[in-house]
């Protein structure tokens, strides 16, 4: 048998016995980044296929949600900060090895880019609203000529805030449950997944709404396939990334794994929309309002459970 | 740094050292002892170590710190500089040691091997302290150095190389 204590008494606040210093502030930040670059996503994909006549609500409407969802993520980022009044030092770097500083200045880019979006659609809401000024005006006018490229930039931006949300977890090899690159496509999925719940929540168009719960019922797919292939890499890999996967296999966070994020998340919603496009009358706030906690539900467990697994020595 | 984890007796001085030459504040520390026992009893066996961060050559949390704040400084040794951090804890959640902690001041601290001491020419405060001198600290470029001697004579091991930090702190066996 085998006993290793500290006998010193280290109690390092946050630290010991378990460490614990991401609290709710950085999966409540990932959820919310992966949300709108969710949204973001079908937003530009829409436009550059053509189809935004097609999906209003997924191309004018849905998409002014994502500043909202950034700036509330910024804010929990910030809040998560315990030497706040440095914050501006993120942005006075870039640090290409460090996800954190990549990621600050990828919502750096992102954010703009969603209120620029919000402003060129938001007559669509209000068709009485006034800019007052009409320099906005005329810059409003520039973008919507410049449209495309602008999709293609939030595209492509938007697809790199989603992995992001992932990669920051999967860049500590301290963390072996965190260690697997399957998380950044994982947390992309999420938030695709979420975004379309979202969309499928505010159309009124049936087609569309049809289209969405499809997507989505494919990003539920794939999103399962992703949790199988983690799992067979924990297993096949080495003893510390074993014990992390057991974790979720009999260990302390196996209920809350299965149950809330893979079936109240993604089996239940899948089977509901499965139902709804068959024909069968399901109010839709119920698919959409599980996937949405399944996806919040996936990041905290994993942001907990990961500062729970841990190499031994 | 060489830690003789056959003279270490556990007295924790080091601890009690460290934290009085570096002003930890109350409740935390930079270093501490671990002891681990093998086998069943009668065969038993017992090792100490005195563990602190690593200062490792190949550090995840310099790499993770988006401020740049956490550095390599002389001799490799690894720092945070206090006004440049922000306090995200990435660099907490990477070290596979455990070697970090938030100062209440809101940046992030650990072992610093006392370079304030070691520009003076002293040791670290748990070198100096240490009542049996299981400790060697010294510059590991330097073939004469006494660090570097007994780690020539002696059996040492590093402790979870498989996490490829590279680390600094020997311990031998
Ligand atoms: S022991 Fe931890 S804190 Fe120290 S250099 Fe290595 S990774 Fe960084
Ligand atoms: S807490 Fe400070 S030292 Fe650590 S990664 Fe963040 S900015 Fe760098």
């Amino acid at each position: 048998m085998r006993e290793e204590v500290i006998i010193s008494g280290r109690n390092n606040p946050l630290i010991d016995p378990q460490l614990h210093v991401w609290h709710w502030e950085i999966p409540t930040y990932l959820f919310l980044g992966g949300l709108a670059a969710g949204l973001l996503f079908f937003a530009a994909l829409y436009t550059i296929r053509n189809k935004d006549e097609e999906y209003k609500t997924a191309v004018r409407i849905a998409p002014m949600l994502a500043p909202i969802a950034l700036v509330l993520g910024l804010v929990a980022l910030f809040l998560d900060l315990h030497n706040k009044l440095y914050f501006w030092r993120l942005y006075t770097t870039i640090r290409l090895e460090s996800p954190m500083s990549w990621g600050a200045w990828t919502l750096m880019v992102v954010t703009p880019l969603s209120m620029i979006w919000t402003a060129m659609h938001i007559k669509d809401i209000f068709p009485k609203w006034n800019w007052k000024f009409d320099v906005i005006e005329e810059l409003i006018e520039f973008f919507h000529k410049h449209k495309r490229t602008l999709a293609w930039i939030m595209l492509i931006s938007s697809a790199i805030l989603g992995i992001y949300t992932g990669i920051l977890f999967s860049a500590f090899n301290a963390r072996p449950l965190w260690n697997t690159s399957i998380l950044g496509p994982l947390f992309l999925a999420s938030g695709l997944s979420a975004g379309a719940a979202v969309v499928i929540w505010m159309s009124k168009n049936h087609a569309e709404r049809k289209r969405f719960a499809q997507l989505d019922l494919m990003i539920i797919g794939i999103e399962l396939f992703l949790i199988i292939h983690m799992f067979m890499g924990f297993l096949a890999s080495t003893q510390v990334q074993i014990d992390a996967a057991n974790l979720f296999l009999g260990g302390e966070y196996t209920a809350p794994f299965w149950i809330f994020v893979v079936f109240l998340g993604m089996i239940v919603p899948a089977i509901l929309e499965g139902m709804e496009l068959k024909g069968f009358k399901i109010p839709v706030a119920i698919p959409v309002v599980l996937v949405l906690f399944g996806s919040v539900m996936l990041r905290f467990i994993i942001a907990y459970a990961g500062q729970a697994s841990r190499w031994l020595y | 740094m060489a830690i003789d984890t056959k003279k270490c007796v556990g007295c924790c001085d080091c601890v009690v050292a460290c934290q009085t030459e570096n002003d930890v504040p109350i409740g935390y520390c930079r270093d501490w002892v671990v002891e681990v026992m093998d086998g069943t009893y009668p065969q038993l066996e017992m090792e100490l170590r005195s563990e602190r961060c690593n200062h490792c050559e190949n550090s995840p949390c310099v790499r993770c710190c988006p401020t740049g704040a956490s550095h390599y400084s002389e001799g490799g040794t690894v720092l945070v500089t206090k006004n440049e951090c922000i306090g995200c804890s990435a660099c907490i959640t990477s070290c596979p040691y455990d070697a970090r902690f938030v100062h209440p001041e809101g940046y992030v601290d650990k072992c610093t091997f006392c370079l304030h001491r070691v520009k003076k020419g002293m040791q670290p405060a748990c070198v100096s302290v240490c009542p049996t001198k299981c400790m060697y600290f010294g510059d590991l470029d330097d073939p004469r150095s006494e660090v570097s001697q007994i780690l020539k004579k002696r059996k040492y091991k590093t402790l979870i190389p498989e996490a490829g930090t590279k680390p600094h702190l020997y311990f031998l066996i």
